[in-house]
């Protein structure tokens, strides 16, 4: 009679237990002490480490080693046969900022004006976006998500996918972002006349100095007025960059852009900078190295920018712009919300000549430094944010599965939108008959 | 003279039907080969003569005369085929009327597009050169072999692949003639009706010329034919099952209602484009034997593919849903072998499930598998070579032949692959920003406009 009861009572709790884990969003994340045992562990800082295991603590990587003692009350997780790298950055969304494309009414990405550098992504990142957990069960944790459109598009911020207010997810790098003036054609729609470009490069670069001019001036006035100035947000929003406290994002493809706009930061003396897309980077990678600019470069998997380049130059690029001396993280600058995609595009670029580590650096380390968080973020290392992903192979092939994420220390639900639909619909049940 | 002229004008014209296809003798040594259908084969060689692959086993000696490729450490298979594209077309979308089956892409062929070329690159050699999106039936379709180098468009065309069309259904049509001309189709109610409709006059039509063709023999016989209509002629060939349909669709219950339609009117062969939700029905999709061509991960750029899932293609094979994986753009397209790994990811599907999806599948949903879309003996010789499984992701396409003609070649590939080069065009302007985005802001809100301009395929995915 006993062991009915405990039976009945079994199903009832796993009847209850089916019930209470469906959730209108997603699931809770876990947080606690967890050990990571018996993986190999690329560190991408210092070396891989055989059999190894990671210990998180309070959010943090508290141990990284083969001798390492599990800590009391651990949450143990079996990672034989498998691999644990650093979670994946990607340096360039609009993640959380989007919903459905074609819907302007989900999309908050593009404020009106030329000149809004003081509309602030991180404002309108929206925790539940759907597209957020289906890009972390990749393992791509972190991403910058960056307004577009105009001239000055706004301020980007940095995000760790996880979280429920947008401070929650704030992963410590701003961006003022500057589309810098294109003389290219837009696309095969783009019928101006080449005067006609020519004339709106011209005026375009006119107004980007007349901007900087005076967000010079009002540092200027801002300095000998002890902040006592009147209020101008635009220019409140420059202000920092001007004084080299925060970095200047640039939106740049074309190579004769990119040679301008070298030009132009170097007159301004703009302290930091970071160039973005940069598709044509190869043909001007030397002048690109010696001013010292890094860039993130991408969508790697994407079209050659001249009817007569060489076809496979977008997926050397990432690795033509390192061998000349570049600092180079790359995106995936997606456009159907696939940020996902990530470290295919960083395979594509290993492939073509970048090579694996490189490439692997392009992802993690290289994208944590120029957004300087690399005391936290993209490697795995004691002390830094317990930021890292864990898988069945090498995270830039298309068969490996990611089987464990952990953002901050939290271990992150395996499940998005698109997992729940596999799961509901791979048998569906009823099936053609009811 | 006047015989020479007319000899000559005789030549001219056969010139016109028949367009010259040139046919390769090869023999690819020593690779491992992907036949996809039986199975694959380490250290093979491939005979490849006339064109046709005339032998497959190990230690073929080189007949005299013949090209010799060495794949020794490469991966051999069969030419990936896109059974969505729209390159090598200069018009997609004619879309004046809910219903244009009057019209026809392979009346825009352009063998120049250097895209083509970008997608013998990454082992395509045969594509679905489809009409648009904005009509609920739209036009015929081409199936295009990529023999990049002829000038003639004629000779891109695959010679006796079976005709096919475009249908739609859901947000392209209803907002192209509902919103945009104020029409039937403003809803997937008006689609539907729009669909049954021009099949219901179709048979009227040719049940009307049946019954003339039938009285005309008789004795006596007055009567006049019922009148010629270019666009009832090939819905009635949808009826007859000589086109093949290929509906753009993306919602379970659009897709369902197509499948009842076709039901209804004894439409067989049917395959669906896109069917993001194609998952939710794949039990009725493998019932009523429809196909379906898919995207790998596309989502979100509209409401329509809100509910997609990378599962998609995983979730048709294992419900026996015969099913490809297309690019319906000329990025995607130059990795499809990438796209189909994928499937890996999402769904765990073995390489031979994979690679299906790219080449035997989308022949069998353009009618073609009898002659392309595996390596067997007396099939054509289109043929992909890659460095490392194409299904890895540091795999790399080295040569592509077709027809055992070797289109594209790594080794020995020029930077500059245009065919004919524009004297007007500026050449040091950068076409693309290529940031990827596609969140261009002269094109927000002006999308249908700049469609109907242009006539580009903007209306399309």
């Amino acid at each position: 009679m006993k062991t009915i009861y405990i039976k009945v009572l079994a199903l009832v709790l796993v009847g209850a237990g089916l019930t209470f884990t469906s959730q209108a969003q997603s699931p809770k994340g876990k947080s606690g002490t967890f050990a990571l045992t018996g993986a190999t562990i690329e560190t991408i800082t210092k070396g891989v480490i055989q059999n190894g295991t990671v210990v998180i603590s309070d959010g943090k990587i508290t141990a990284v080693g083969t001798n390492v003692t599990i800590p009391q009350g651990a949450t143990v997780i079996d990672c034989k046969g498998k691999f644990i790298y650093p979670g994946m950055i990607d340096g360039g969304s609009i993640l959380g900022l989007s919903e459905v494309g074609s819907d302007p009414r989900t999309n908050d990405y593009n404020e009106v004006g030329d000149v809004v550098p003081q509309m602030k992504a991180l404002t309108a990142v929206n925790p539940n976006a759907v597209a957020i957990p289906i890009t972390r069960v990749s393992g791509v944790t972190t991403s910058l998500v960056v307004p577009q459109g105009g001239l000055f598009s706004g301020t980007a911020s940095l995000i760790n996918l996880h979280g429920y207010t947008p401070d929650q997810m704030y992963a410590g790098f701003d961006a003022v972002v500057m589309n810098f003036p294109a003389t290219g054609r837009r696309g095969f729609f783009d019928r101006r006349s080449d005067e006609d470009i020519k004339k709106a490069n011209e005026k375009s670069l006119a107004k980007i100095n007349e901007v900087w001019e005076k967000a010079v001036q009002y540092h200027k006035l801002d300095s000998a007025n002890k902040g006592k100035v009147e209020y101008y947000p635009q220019l409140q929003a420059i202000l920092p960059v001007v004084r080299g406290e925060q970095t200047l994002l640039i939106n740049v493809n074309a190579s004769k852009d990119i040679q301008a706009a070298i030009k132009w930061v170097q007159e301004k003396k703009v302290k930091k900078v970071i160039f973005s897309g940069v598709s044509e980077g190869w043909r001007v990678a030397d002048e690109i190295a010696k001013a010292k600019i890094p860039v993130i470069a991408g969508p790697v998997q994407s079209l050659p920018t001249r009817e007569y380049d060489r076809y496979d130059r977008p997926y050397a690029n990432p690795g033509l712009m390192r061998k000349a001396g570049v600092t180079v993280a790359i995106q995936a600058g997606d456009r159907n919300m696939n940020y996902r995609n990530l470290p295919y595009h960083a395979g594509f670029a290993a492939a073509y000549g970048m090579g694996r580590e490189e490439a692997l650096k392009a992802v993690t380390i290289v994208p944590a430094q120029i957004f300087g968080v690399a005391d936290k973020l993209g490697s795995i290392e004691t002390g830094k944010s317990a930021t890292l992903f864990v898988c069945d192979g090498d995270p830039f092939e298309t068969k490996t599965q990611v089987q464990h994420v952990f953002i901050e220390g939290w271990q992150i639900p395996m499940v998005s939108r698109q997992t729940e639909l596999y799961d509901e619909f791979l048998e569906r049940s009823p099936g053609v008959k009811k | 003279m006047k015989r020479i002229f007319i000899s000559l004008m005789l030549l001219a014209t056969a010139c016109l039907v028949f367009a010259q296809v040139d046919r390769g003798n090869v023999l690819i040594k020593g690779g491992t080969v992907l036949t996809v259908t039986k199975g694959t084969l380490e250290n093979t060689d491939v005979l490849v003569k006339d064109g046709k692959i005339s032998q497959i086993g190990k230690g073929i000696a080189t007949p005299a005369g013949y090209r010799v490729v060495d794949a020794t450490g490469m991966f051999v298979m069969p030419g990936i085929i896109d059974a969505h594209s729209h390159a090598g077309l200069d018009a997609i979308n004619e879309a004046t009327a809910p219903v244009t089956a009057e019209v026809f892409t392979g009346d825009a062929v352009n063998p120049f597009q250097v895209g083509l070329y970008r997608a013998l690159a990454g082992g395509v050699t045969a594509i679905h050169a489809m009409h648009g999106s904005a009509n609920a039936i739209g036009g015929e379709c081409e199936t295009v072999k990529l023999r990049y180098g002829v000038k003639d468009p004629e000779a891109m065309k695959m010679e006796g692949a079976p005709r096919t069309i475009k249908f739609a259904l859901g947000e392209n049509p209803t907002r192209v003639h509902g919103s945009g001309n104020g029409i039937v189709p403003r809803t997937r109610m008006g689609v539907e009706f729009v669909i049954r409709e021009s099949f219901s006059q179709a048979k009227a039509y040719m049940e009307a010329w049946d019954a003339y063709n039938k009285a005309k023999v008789q004795k006596g016989f007055r009567g006049a034919p019922p009148a010629y209509n270019r666009r009832l002629e090939t819905l009635a060939d949808i009826l007859k099952g000589n086109i093949i349909i290929h509906c753009h669709s993306y919602r379970a219950d659009e897709i369902y209602m197509l499948l009842n339609v076709c039901k209804d009117f004894g439409i067989k062969r049917l395959v669906f484009q896109h069917v993001n939700e194609g998952f939710k029905v794949a039990p009725e999709l493998a019932a009523y034997g429809a196909g379906a061509s898919v995207f790998s991960d596309w989502w979100a750029y509209k409401f329509e593919v809100y509910y997609s899932t990378a599962y998609n293609a995983a979730i048709l094979t294992k419900n026996g849903v015969t099913t490809s994986i297309n690019s319906d753009d000329g990025e995607l397209m130059r990795h499809l072998y990438h796209e189909a790994g994928k499937t890996q990811k999402y769904g765990q599907l073995s390489d031979d499930e994979a690679l299906a999806l790219i080449t035997i599948n989308p022949a069998k949903q353009l009618g073609v598998d009898n002659r392309i879309g595996s390596i067997e003996v007396g099939k054509d010789a289109d043929i992909a070579i890659f460095k490392n499984h194409p299904l890895s992701i540091y795999t790399i396409p080295m040569i592509t032949i077709v027809d055992g003609v070797v289109r594209f070649d790594r080794e020995k590939d020029a930077d500059d692959q245009r065919i004919y080069v524009d004297p007007k065009q500026t050449i040091d302007v950068t076409l693309h920003t290529a940031t990827g985005h596609d969140h261009e802001s002269c094109m927000q809100g002006a999308e249908y406009q700049t469609a109907r301009l242009f006539g580009f395929n903007l209306l399309e995915k």
